[in-house]
Order: structure tokens, then C-alpha cells, then sequence
């Protein structure tokens, strides 16, 4: 068991470092996949299964889907990563490198002077994680029912809009009503803002 | 059960799911033309069945071509997703009792696990693609996968509070008396349409949509890459069928006149040929009808489910 816990936390690990130094967003996000799929993992072999399988679903399969869903919106093509180069430059790792490998050291240190111990491995199942939840930590459950509400309150309120033509050809036909017949120019006019995407629904 | 056995099952179990999604090619295109009066492939073997033979050479000798302007890794990782993870889900199905790759305790939740990993074979080939209509194919598919996924969950959670575990095989032994398609038929109808959506088929192959987008994600791909996924299509109906005739028909359960694993294929088949009657007669709907029909009608449908299996179960309970 403690050979796959350190296998997928130093996959964990790579795939995290991957993340950081990816130019391409897409490929960044994917390597960020495989480092909560190595999250899994690790939870798997401390005993979470059901936190695991929760992890993969959740975070693997819908948030991360989501991101690369954005991504891929944006349309972030060649001039993203040659931007990020630019940014991501090598001279700029020397500074971070260097005070975070002070950093690890000192992690070194520290767990070199504390001894051993075997992981303490008890199987939590899905019966135990239900009722702390639900018994021990119901507040902070509502809670978080609270601030997930408030979150699709708001996405609700960011996304209406008032829908003003279904097509173009029923404004038209609205234009019309009492109005001297539409000029070339006003056509013209109408074309543009149909290309607007709120009006196209 | 020693190694040797363990190893027999996986085997055997790849050898005939491989088979049945072949053979599911053929099967698919002979019922479609009997329902629409015609007669379908019947030259190559007996009924034509060797179709699928001339299919599988006809892709491998055709170019495997990769765009230039393509994405080269994920195009060619993009494929193979799909079919790993759909794979990965029959891993939990109890096939016939003892004949069960991996009886994990999460089971449920490493198939829900699975298949929503399987939407990034969509995404990946789309985006990779570089390409306007596979592009759109791909944002499609993202949205609907994600949004049918939720009610896939949770239709199922009404069968975990009735049997009290996420265990396939404990599953299957609660329907001893009752299959949960008679005490759970909301539960059942919101999974099967959430398969449908999950597997992007016929009326919900959005994704792809030949009248619109082309082959949508998959319209860059030849020879067999764009094989193998038309065999996750068909991998994906048959797990979906498997799904459902596990959790809501009783799985092997049946009469003691046929073995367990053929009751299992019957019911599995059923669900097959339901799947390909859908696509014979079900015309597509638009991309927001399918979007608006999934959140608001079946996301409180499930939500109410859910709350009347609780407080039945409850009042049962004492």
C-alpha cells in the first residue's frame, strides 16, 4: 500500500510541475486531470474510497471539464502560448526556484527529525462519511448549502436577458408597423446588429 | 478464486465485450432496416454477419491521417479515452454470480467516475481537431455530457438508499423479490434517457449531428482511429444496457431454466435493440430544447424521486 501512496503522490507531484510550466493552456489543464486523478489515488490508498471516487467525479470529471470547456470558448490559439513564453521566461524561474527550494529543505529537515510512523490505514466507507456529515458537521454542511445558492442565485441573475428578437425577419416585420419602408442604410444598420450574439438566440 | 482465474475472467470478459461491440455494427444496421422495410447488409456470410469483418479491414488499410494543423498528441490520445474509460466501467458489472472483474464496494461510483472521465475523449478530439464543426461538436458534447451526468447520479441514488450500498452484487441480491424497476420507475426512465444523453446517440447525438456539423469531434479522424470511436459508441450502449438491466432488472437474476450469464445477455440485448429502435424512429432535438428539457424537467423529477424513495424508506424502516 505505502509503495502506491508514494508512486501516485511523486505522480502527483510531476503532473503538478507540469501544470505550472505548460504553455498551452488545454495541455496545463489536463496535466492538472492527472494530478487530481493521483489525488485519488492517494486518498484510495489511505483508506477513502468513497472520497476518492467523489474526487474523480467531481473535481476529474465536471470542474476540470468545465475549465477546458471556458478554454476552449476563449479560443486561446498559438498566440496564447507564444505570449506565454514570453512571459514564462527562464530567467524568471531562478528567484521562485530558488526560495522554494530553501523552503523544501527545511521540509527535509523537519521530517528527518520526526521518526517514522506507518500510515495509520482505516477504511472509511461511505456509512461513516454520511453520518460525520450529516451529524457532526451538519452546520458547516448548510453552510456550504448557503454559499452554493448564493452562487446560482447569481449566475441566474447574470445570465437573463431579455430576449428582443427571435429573427430578424419579425423585426423587421415590427419596424414596419407605422414606419416609412426601412432605407438602405437602416438595412444596412440591422445587419450589423444582428451579428451582435445577444440578439441572436 | 486463484489468479489464474481472475485472469481467465478478464480475459474473457474483454474477448466478448470486443465481440459484442462489433457484432453490434451489424446488428444495428440489420434491425434498422427491418423496421424501415429494406434489407440491410446480407451479401458477405451468412445474414451478412461478416460485414463487420469487411468493415475492421476496410478501416485498417485505410490512411491514418493526422491534420497538420491538428493538436498530434491529444488527437491521437482523444480515441482512446473513450474507449478505456467505457472499458474500465464493466470492470464493477457482475456478469453471472462469482464472474466479476473487480467487486468493489464504491462500484457504483467508479462507473458514475468513469463515464464522466469519458467526456474528455470529446472535448480532446474536438479541441484538437482545430476545426470549426468539430470545435462546436466538442462544446456540445461537454455541455450535454456534464448536464446528463448529474441526473444519471442521482437517479441512482434512490436504488443506494433502497439496498444501502454502492455494491453491484449487493444490488443485484436486493432484487431477489422485486426488481427496483417496479419500486424505482421514475429512477429507471431518467437513467436510461441520461444513458442515451451519455453515450451521445441517436435522438441526443448532438455532438456529432451529421445535418449540421458534419461528424462534429470526430469529423478530422479516419481509419481507426475514428474506429475505435464508433466501437466506444457501441461499447457505450452496451455498458448502458448492462447498466440498466444490472441495477433495475434483477442483473442475472431470473428463472432456473437458463444459466445466470444468459439471463444477464437477454436482458442485455433487450436493452440493445431499444437503444437502435430509438434511433429508427426519434427525430433530434435542438441543442437548447435537450439543454432546457434536462434542468428543467428531469433535475426536479429526480429531485422529487428522490425525496419520496427517502421518506418511504423511512416510514418502512419504522
Amino acid at each position: 500500500m505505502s509503495a502506491l501512496f508514494y508512486i501516485s503522490s511523486l505522480i502527483a507531484i510531476l503532473a503538478t510541475i507540469m501544470v505550472i510550466t505548460r504553455y498551452n493552456p488545454i495541455h496545463a489543464l489536463l496535466y492538472l486531470v492527472v494530478s487530481l486523478m493521483a489525488a485519488a489515488m492517494i486518498f484510495v490508498t489511505l483508506g477513502a474510497p468513497f472520497v476518492a471516487a467523489l474526487e474523480v467525479i467531481i473535481y476529474a470529471g465536471a470542474i476540470m471539464v468545465l475549465f477546458i470547456f471556458f478554454v476552449m470558448m476563449l479560443n486561446l490559439g498559438n498566440t496564447t502560448t507564444l505570449q506565454e513564453k514570453l512571459w514564462l521566461q527562464p530567467k524568471i524561474w531562478i528567484g521562485p526556484s530558488i526560495l522554494s527550494l530553501i523552503l523544501l529543505g527545511e521540509l527535509i529537515v523537519l521530517l528527518l527529525q520526526e521518526k517514522p510512523t506507518p500510515l495509520p490505514v482505516t477504511v472509511v466507507d461511505a456509512r461513516k462519511v454520511a453520518l460525520s456529515l450529516y451529524g457532526e458537521y451538519i452546520i458547516i454542511v448548510e453552510l456550504a448549502g448557503f454559499l452554493l445558492m448564493a452562487g446560482i442565485v447569481g449566475a441566474a441573475h447574470i445570465g437573463k436577458h431579455r430576449k428582443k428578437h427571435l429573427h430578424r425577419f419579425l423585426q423587421e416585420e415590427e419596424n414596419s408597423h407605422g414606419h416609412p419602408p426601412a432605407s438602405q442604410a437602416d438595412n444596412a444598420k440591422q445587419i450589423v446588429d444582428h451579428k451582435e450574439p445577444k440578439s441572436i438566440v | 478464486m486463484t489468479v489464474m482465474q481472475h485472469i481467465w475472467i478478464v480475459l474473457g470478459v474483454l474477448f466478448v465485450l470486443l465481440n459484442i461491440a462489433a457484432g453490434l455494427i451489424w446488428v444495428e444496421r440489420r434491425l434498422l432496416a427491418m423496421w424501415q422495410d429494406r434489407l440491410g447488409p446480407n451479401r458477405a456470410g451468412p445474414l451478412g454477419i461478416l460485414i463487420v469483418l469487411a468493415d475492421t479491414l476496410k478501416l485498417f488499410f485505410k490512411e491514418d491521417w493526422i491534420p497538420p494543423f491538428a493538436d498530434k498528441w491529444l488527437f491521437i490520445l482523444a480515441p482512446a479515452i473513450v474507449v478505456g474509460s467505457v472499458l474500465m466501467s464493466f470492470v464493477i458489472i457482475p456478469f453471472a454470480p462469482q464472474i466479476v472483474v473487480a467487486d468493489l464496494n464504491i462500484g457504483l461510483l467508479f462507473f458514475l467516475a468513469m463515464s464522466s472521465l469519458g467526456v474528455y475523449s470529446i472535448v480532446l478530439g474536438g479541441w484538437a481537431s482545430n476545426n470549426k464543426y468539430s470545435l462546436l461538436g466538442a462544446l456540445r458534447g461537454a455541455s450535454q455530457m456534464i448536464a446528463y451526468e448529474v441526473f444519471m447520479g442521482l437517479s441512482l441514488m434512490g436504488i443506494v438508499m433502497l439496498t444501502g450500498s454502492f455494491n453491484l452484487g449487493a444490488i443485484v441480491a436486493a432484487q431477489q423479490h422485486t426488481w427496483f424497476v417496479f419500486t424505482q420507475p421514475l429512477g429507471f426512465i431518467i437513467f436510461f434517457i441520461a444513458g442515451i444523453a451519455e453515450t451521445h446517440r441517436l435522438p441526443f447525438d448532438i455532438p456529432e449531428a451529421e445535418s449540421e456539423l458534419i461528424a462534429g469531434y470526430h469529423a478530422e479522424y479516419s481509419g481507426m482511429k475514428f474506429g475505435m470511436f464508433f466501437i466506444g459508441e457501441y461499447l457505450g450502449i452496451t455498458l448502458i444496457s448492462a447498466m440498466t438491466a444490472t441495477l433495475f432488472f434483477g442483473g442475472w437474476l431470473g428463472p432456473g431454466f437458463l444459466p445466470p450469464w444468459a439471463w444477464f445477455f437477454l436482458k442485455t440485448f433487450f436493452f440493445i435493440g431499444i437503444f437502435i429502435l430509438l434511433r429508427a424512429s426519434l427525430p433530434r432535438p435542438r441543442y437548447d430544447q435537450l439543454m432546457g428539457y434536462g434542468w428543467k424537467i428531469l433535475l426536479p423529477l429526480v429531485l422529487v424521486n428522490l425525496l419520496v424513495t427517502g421518506a418511504i424508506a423511512l416510514c418502512l424502516r419504522g
